[in-house]
């Protein structure tokens, strides 16, 4: 890792940076604050302060005072019986455990199919390169909502032109909507949206490698197989491991493909995924605390896993310029 | 799923003039390499495949979509009608939420590569107290989910008496931590200190400096952040769908989604559904491939190399 690091460390873009003294050496202290204001506003009125609203809401709930049905309904500070009741609640490990099957669907598969076609499209002698470069971007352009109605009219019975071709043909009709099919079906509307935008950003990055390396390679008698494998792909790490942080992110806030399916089929319950049961708490139950207590878990969590990950990235891009 | 089982070196068939090529190079340059071509053809077919669909389902009335086959294409003036109907439904819903979504996406990333782009030039070219921290809780905004956001945004907007309101969706919209993350990177990789030591000797204030010096070479990338700001705004579907109620404020996405939502029980809807997401997607994918010179993905992944 550390040598690879070492030789992707030196892209061509890059100046060497002047020494520290020199920047901003004589700069008066006041501007980077007033340039910095404007985001830092925006960030803590949307950004911090709703979460430690949401961590406030999570220790509150309404609870009935002065006796059975005619009590009033109050709001007062629970504790963490929000948090009790929510990790206690087996709906919620249903949705993770569901998530974590879709996770281990799309992150590898997209990123294979991404690094496949990154390497090919970086191969010699590839024909109709750019049309299958910009095909394959393509989807990236279609938001996920729309992405899900089309694929959802492919599976759905009566319309789906698989399923009629599937029949045409004679084999078995394939049925998208069953309550193990449906993690596949879920799982290829992501993949057909992300794979061109990690291909892209994964091309790029082999693109900026030095070339001069394949030619000594060829030279020795490496195949394009042996480049891609020995060569290409060490290099490539930096970049992979991006997008698949981000394809990680990505997978824990699934919302939006699952939700748009649900008027086509009923094997999506409204707690299919994490995200979809605090919105049902939050929104259909009318439940805010205890959907407060559940975001707040999945934000904590995710930030316990993607945080290691993160301080190593921050480490290679801003390494040197502390 | 290893690369092994695809990048197949072209083989050297019976019969074929090789022997007195050099190894490798020249061959591999000169002679079409197919078993890539084609893989990347099927993935493009893959990619492809879908929009086509919506087009050609685009031309079948209510009745027949769901009795002919679903990739001939039908010429019994379905395609007309269901464009009228589409653009007629609701009074004019359809135009109303294209508007609301260029409002949303357009208005919304431009101000924010505005900030993100005077925080990133900040963070990149100056030192001072505290830069570092107020740069890692920058980064770590990136991974907070948006349903722990969405839900707490909604019931502060409330509370403003702005829920319902172009504002709800706008004003969220505009704060990006990934914006100001690639703005630094930018900033640091494309804006000279040299440069701003030479303004600030010449009595520059560091207004101008930023506008005149600092701008300028952060342009092209500024350009790949609005596109993906505006891209990401218009995929946004939680937030809207949780902040809005009234059907003339939605953007398209949430728009499309009630009306497959009423279309469960109403399937002549479906061709409806169709059509909008047909005519939703070709100006998105036509400003697409116009643009795609802006896609600056250096940029993207160059952030890790430094």
């Amino acid at each position: 890792m550390n040598s690879t690091g070492e030789i992707a460390a030196v892209p061509t873009a890059t100046r060497p940076s002047p020494p520290a003294a020199a920047r901003g050496g004589n700069a008066p202290p006041l501007a980077p604050y007033v340039l910095l204001a404007p985001a830092m506003l925006f960030f803590v009125v949307f950004l911090l302060l709703p979460i430690g609203y949401a961590v406030w809401l999570s220790l509150r709930a309404t609870r009935i005072e002065g006796g059975s049905i005619l009590g009033r309904r109050v709001e007062r500070f629970v504790g963490l019986d929000n948090y009790a009741a929510s990790l206690s609640d087996p709906e919620l490990y249903d949705a993770l455990g569901r998530m974590l099957v879709y996770g281990c669907i799309v992150v590898p598969v997209m990123l294979g199919l991404a690094l496949v076609f990154a390497l090919l499209l970086d191969t010699p002698a590839v024909r109709l390169r750019s049309f299958s470069r910009i095909a394959i971007f393509l989807p990236y352009a279609v938001p996920g909502v729309i992405a899900s109605l089309l694929w959802g009219f492919l599976y759905l019975p009566g319309v789906s032109p698989i399923r009629a071709a599937a029949q045409a043909v004679g084999l078995p009709v394939p049925d998208f909507f069953t309550p193990h099919s449906i993690f596949f079906s879920v799982s290829n509307i992501a993949i057909w949206g992300g794979v061109g935008f990690n291909m892209i950003v994964l091309y790029t990055s082999l693109r900026s490698l030095p070339t001069e390396l394949y030619d000594s390679a060829r030279i020795d008698g490496c195949s394009e197989t042996q480049i891609a494998l020995r060569i290409k792909i060490p290099l490539l790490t930096p970049a992979l491991v991006m997008t698949a942080i981000f394809s990680l992110i990505a997978t824990l806030q699934v919302f939006s493909e699952p939700q748009t399916l649900t008027p086509l089929t009923n094997v999506i319950s409204s707690s299919w995924m994490p995200l979809m049961k605090v919105y049902r708490d939050a929104f259909v139950t009318n439940d805010i605390y205890s959907a407060a207590a559940t975001s707040v878990v999945l934000a904590a969590a995710t930030l316990v896993v993607s945080f290691g990950v993160l301080t190593f990235l921050q480490n290679r891009a801003f390494g040197e310029d502390r | 799923m290893s690369a092994s089982q695809i990048v197949v070196p072209p083989t050297v068939r019976p019969g074929e003039e090789t022997s007195d090529r050099p190894p490798a190079a020249r061959a591999a340059a000169t002679r079409t390499h197919w078993v890539a071509t084609v893989v990347l053809l099927l993935g493009a077919v893959y990619c492809l495949l879908p929009v086509l669909w919506v087009v050609i389902a685009t031309t079948k009335g209510p009745t027949e979509l769901f009795t002919t086959f679903s990739f001939r294409p039908s010429f019994h003036g379905g395609f007309t009608g269901n464009i009228s109907d589409l653009l007629a439904f609701g009074g004019g819903d359809f135009w109303r939420w294209g508007a609301n979504t260029l409002l949303y996406a357009g208005v919304g990333s431009v101000l924010s590569v505005a900030i993100s782009a005077a925080a990133g030039y900040g963070l990149a070219k100056y030192r001072f107290r505290g830069k570092e921290a107020l740069f890692r809780v920058i980064l770590a905004g990136v991974l907070v989910p948006q349903i722990t956001l969405a839900i707490p945004q909604y019931l502060l907007l409330a509370k403003l008496g702005l829920v319902g309101s172009y504002w709800s969706v706008l004003l969220p919209s505009i704060i990006s931590p990934y914006g100001i993350y690639l703005c630094r990177i930018y900033a640091a990789a494309a804006v000279p200190d040299e440069m701003l030591e030479a303004g600030r000797i010449d009595g520059a204030g560091e207004a101008r400096l930023f506008r005149f010096v600092g701008l300028p070479p952060m342009l092209p990338g500024l350009v790949t952040v609005l596109l993906l700001q505006f891209i990401a705004t218009w995929n946004n579907f939680l937030l809207p769908f949780i902040m809005l109620s009234d059907n003339s404020k939605y953007p398209m996405t949430v728009g499309l989604y009630s009306l497959l939502n009423q279309g469960a029980s109403q399937p002549s809807l479906y061709t409806l559904v169709i059509a909008g997401s047909m005519l939703s997607i070709l100006p998105l994918i036509a400003l697409f491939l116009l643009l795609q010179r802006f896609w600056n993905m250096d940029m993207l992944s160059g952030g890790l190399k430094g």
